[in-house]
């Protein structure tokens, strides 16, 4: 796993055919070098805090999960059913690598780690996230954010 | 995700990312990628094991130093625990799942009393619990779900609905992994357990056919892609699904 040709028929066939036409090239950023680096985590697993509204079905906006959030205070309320989600059960860090990111910086290997991070749900198509997308890269700025860690789920 | 990278790069901020299906990286070129050869909800690839998962991350941070792009890399192992783990059980056998019917909300209240200990196991070793995003105990689940395959027509919101079921699934998978020293199962194990082998898994397969014809959109959008996995499509025709 996961190679599409390694997954269940039916789950190969829903990844192949879902959109991802439209990039025809690559906007870049020199990234700074990896010890002035304060990253920030953007997770598309629809993590939230308990009291946050949950993710709707087709909902494009984000959730904001502080730095140093409980981890017992995240959940997910993702729509797919198509992923495995034992992994995040038994450690946060396989879907959110906060505590590892932590270590980094602890270590001297990156300059820091953001003080918020945040959250999408994968299952909305990305042209419907952009304008929410725009907004936080505001608001990572003013965290002091060069670069950004993105993980799917 | 690769789309978010769109954004942020333009905006001015460099990214890397993992990425779970190599197909979709080529397809949609974000500056920076790490594929990794990990189960779709795992991406930085095993729990509980630091070590690999700062493997993962510092490869993915090595792409900051690419000088041009689009870079897509290949991470060279697969998770520790990809492999079915021999022998690997629920910690507690629960007897052969009931057909739904009747006797299905008796059938689910037994298997989580069953479960119950184990569940308290893992939430002490864990010190958290990804359950009760509905706000419902496991119990109130088991018998809202029975009460709906009852009366489908009497079923709550469909995200109501999706959240009992989410929540039902996280209770019974965080407390079939719970037991301490045991060979931690593969994804695909537990996944195959709670489908193949549970009377909770047999209600949610049997739900999709009856709420499909709802006259609700949500819920029959619900019913038809958000309730039973693709991979597990194969036992439907078993379940009444």
């Amino acid at each position: 796993m996961v190679r599409l040709a390694d997954m269940a028929p039916e789950a190969a066939d829903h990844l192949r055919h879902l959109d991802c036409a439209g990039y025809t090239t690559t906007p870049w950023t020199t990234a700074p070098p990896l010890s002035e680096a304060r990253i920030a985590i953007v997770s598309t697993a629809a993590l939230q805090r308990r009291d946050d509204p949950p993710f709707a079905v087709g909902e494009a906006g984000y959730r904001v999960i502080a730095a140093d959030d409980a981890p017992g205070d995240l959940v997910m309320s993702h729509i797919s059913t198509n992923f495995d989600r034992t992994g995040f059960e038994q450690d946060l860090n396989v879907v959110f690598p906060l505590d590892r990111l932590k270590e980094l910086a602890a270590a001297g290997e990156i300059a820091g780690v953001a003080n918020h991070h945040y959250a999408f749900m994968g299952s909305t198509p990305p042209q419907a996230m952009a304008p929410a997308a725009r907004e936080l890269a505001g608001l990572m700025r003013a965290d002091g954010v060069n670069t950004v860690f993105l993980v799917p789920v | 995700m690769g789309g978010l990278a769109h954004v942020f790069e333009d905006e001015g901020l460099a990214t890397t990312q993992v990425s779970l299906v190599r197909e979709h990286s080529v397809e949609i070129r974000p500056p920076r990628a790490l594929w990794v050869p990990f189960d779709l909800g795992r991406p930085l690839g095993t729990p509980d094991d630091a070590a690999f998962q700062t493997r993962v991350l510092r490869a993915a941070l090595a792409l900051l130093a690419a000088p041009s792009g689009p870079v897509l890399e290949d991470f060279p192992d697969q998770a520790p625990d990809a492999a079915p783990a021999e022998g690997w059980a629920c910690p507690i056998p629960l007897p052969p799942p009931t057909p739904p019917g009747d006797a299905t909300e008796a059938a689910l209240l037994a298997e989580i009393e069953r479960l119950l200990p184990w569940h308290a196991v893992a939430q002490r070793d864990r010190q958290r619990s990804t359950a009760r995003l509905s706000g419902r105990a496991p119990a109130d689940c088991a018998r809202l779900l029975a009460e709906v395959l009852r009366e489908p027509e009497g079923a709550p919101s469909a995200d109501e609905l999706r959240f009992a079921c989410t929540d039902l699934k996280a209770f019974y998978m965080e407390a079939a992994t719970a037991r301490p020293g045991q060979q931690r199962a593969s994804a695909r194990q537990v996944a195959d357990w709670f489908w193949g082998e549970t009377s909770a898994g047999q209600v949610l397969m049997a739900l999709r056919a009856p709420l499909m014809e709802s006259s609700d959109k949500a819920m029959r959008l619900f019913a038809g892609r958000l309730l039973v996995p693709l991979a597990q499509y194969h036992r439907l025709s078993q379940a009444g699904g």
